[in-house]
């Protein structure tokens, strides 16, 4: 059903891109019921039977029916489910006001931490780095963050300890850092032991043995955005032998 | 709709683009036509002033600075016309209460000056990754004292002309989504120098489409 699509996974598409994917003419005696239905993620939008992409970029395919525009952007826009890091702006009454480098703030609750309750507060000051999730994103509202997961457990979210380093880097490369069997991320391994806090929202946070090696890791990052992998590869032979 | 001659010559100056040249704006481009260069700047979706908000769309705000000195009425008459171009092809309700800047800069100006905004408003938009229902160019036609029709007009030829005028075409029907026009023509001419535009926007669109291949032809 969706082979018009399937033959363009991997190409660039542009916005105004139109595809056709009425139902099928005949039906399938082996057929189950159940028609397939297309799962259109971000940058392609659904009009009747059409589909019309909406941004620039790869068309990226994932079985059985799901089809996504897969571009690079800077600007965060929240989602649902996604984890960030949040600066701490403001605190007002039981609310914390976050940045998270989107169009508003979102709001944190201090009630939203592990083992926080009305008479135990958590200790989070202005200016303080969390890493934390939306429970609450969409266009209409205010975007809410929680540092908790549905059973009420940090998992790994909440404020961050002293020393590291923030730094910024596309959505992009954020997605290919957090991909699973991700070849950025085995190549990092490879340099020196670090600890790694990457967000959603383009904000990654370094840590490593030495404020050297943290700058060293952090710069990395930074300029692996424009570089195939190949020449990746060979920068980082170059600092594994001391070369920077 | 007019019908283009294969006499008539639809041709375009030498065109190149930049994606993603600066690193402090969410996208940025710039596009050079002959010797006009315009180099933009997309900011958003961002926080928006609470008098400008609007509350079931972006509001979207378009400045341009000349190669010298502070903007002025021509350079409002030109934000007006590329911010009225760019309302109608992004979708701005996905984005409810927030603001979008696009900082247009001039670098040099050899005529067609409005076009290349237009064009290189495009792809910063695409830049940033905005959604857009459609992409679209600007095309500037003159009208020599003869009767001739020029596409992407330098600015000796803009100078001797008898009109001038620059449309906005969208990438999917090729219609005509703004016209900005100086100087007085008859109405076959218009319906010509439309013609003629579409024509050379699809020149445009395929080059829209070479570059953001060769773009993202390093992550594949």
């Amino acid at each position: 059903m969706f082979s018009v699509l399937k033959e363009r996974v991997g190409d660039v598409l542009l916005p105004g891109d139109e595809f056709c994917c009425g139902p099928q003419e005949t039906l399938s005696l082996t057929d189950s019921g159940k028609p397939e239905r297309l799962v259109a993620g971000p940058g392609i939008r659904q009009s009747g039977d059409r589909l019309l992409v909406s941004r620039s970029g790869v068309l990226r395919h994932k079985e059985p029916n799901k089809f996504w525009i897969e571009s690079q952007q800077r600007r965060y826009v929240p989602a649902k489910g996604e984890t960030v890091i949040g600066i701490v702006t403001a605190k007002s009454g039981d609310v914390f006001k976050v940045d998270f480098g989107g169009s508003e703030q979102a709001s944190l609750s201090y009630l939203a931490f592990e083992g926080a309750t009305k008479r135990n507060r958590p200790n989070v000051q202005v200016g303080d780095l969390v890493f934390a999730q939306f429970v609450v994103a969409n266009k209409d509202m205010e975007p809410e963050l929680v540092c908790i997961d549905g059973s009420g457990r940090a998992n790994g979210m909440g404020v961050f300890g002293a020393g590291g380093l923030l730094i910024k880097v596309s959505l992009g490369l954020v997605r290919r850092l957090l991909a699973p069997h991700s070849d950025l991320r085995a190549d990092l391994e490879k340099l020196f032991p670090c600890e790694l806090v990457v967000g959603m929202n383009g904000r990654v946070w370094v840590r490593a043995a030495s404020v050297q090696q943290t700058l060293i890791v952090a710069n990395l990052l930074q300029s692996c955005d424009t570089m195939t992998p190949s020449q990746r590869q060979q920068l980082f032979k170059r600092v594994q032998q001391g070369g920077l | 709709m007019m019908e283009v001659s294969p006499s008539e010559n639809v041709s375009l100056r030498e065109f190149g683009c930049e994606q993603t040249l600066l690193s402090r704006p969410d996208g940025s481009a710039s596009f050079v036509q002959g010797d006009t260069s315009v180099m933009a700047g997309v900011y958003g979706p961002a926080e928006v002033k609470v008098s400008k908000e609007i509350y079931d769309r972006a509001t979207l705000e378009v400045l341009v600075y000349p190669k010298v000195g502070l903007p002025g009425v021509r350079e409002r008459s030109q934000e007006q016309c590329v911010r009225e171009t760019c309302e109608a092809s992004l979708l701005l309700s996905l984005h409810p209460r927030s603001s979008l800047t696009l900082i247009l800069q001039v670098l040099h100006d050899a005529g067609s000056l409005l076009s290349c905004c237009l064009n290189a408003a495009c792809m910063a938009l695409m830049d940033a990754g905005l959604s857009m229902s459609c992409l679209f160019c600007g095309v500037t036609c003159a009208i020599s004292t003869e009767g001739e029709i020029i596409t992407d007009p330098t600015a000796a030829q803009e100078k001797e002309s008898r009109a001038l005028m620059t449309f906005a075409i969208d990438s999917k029907e090729h219609r005509v989504m703004m016209s900005s026009t100086r100087g007085s023509f008859s109405v076959q001419e218009l319906q010509q120098c439309i013609a003629i535009s579409q024509k050379a926007s699809e020149k445009i669109f395929q080059f829209y489409r070479d570059s953001v291949r060769r773009r993202y032809s390093k992550n594949l």
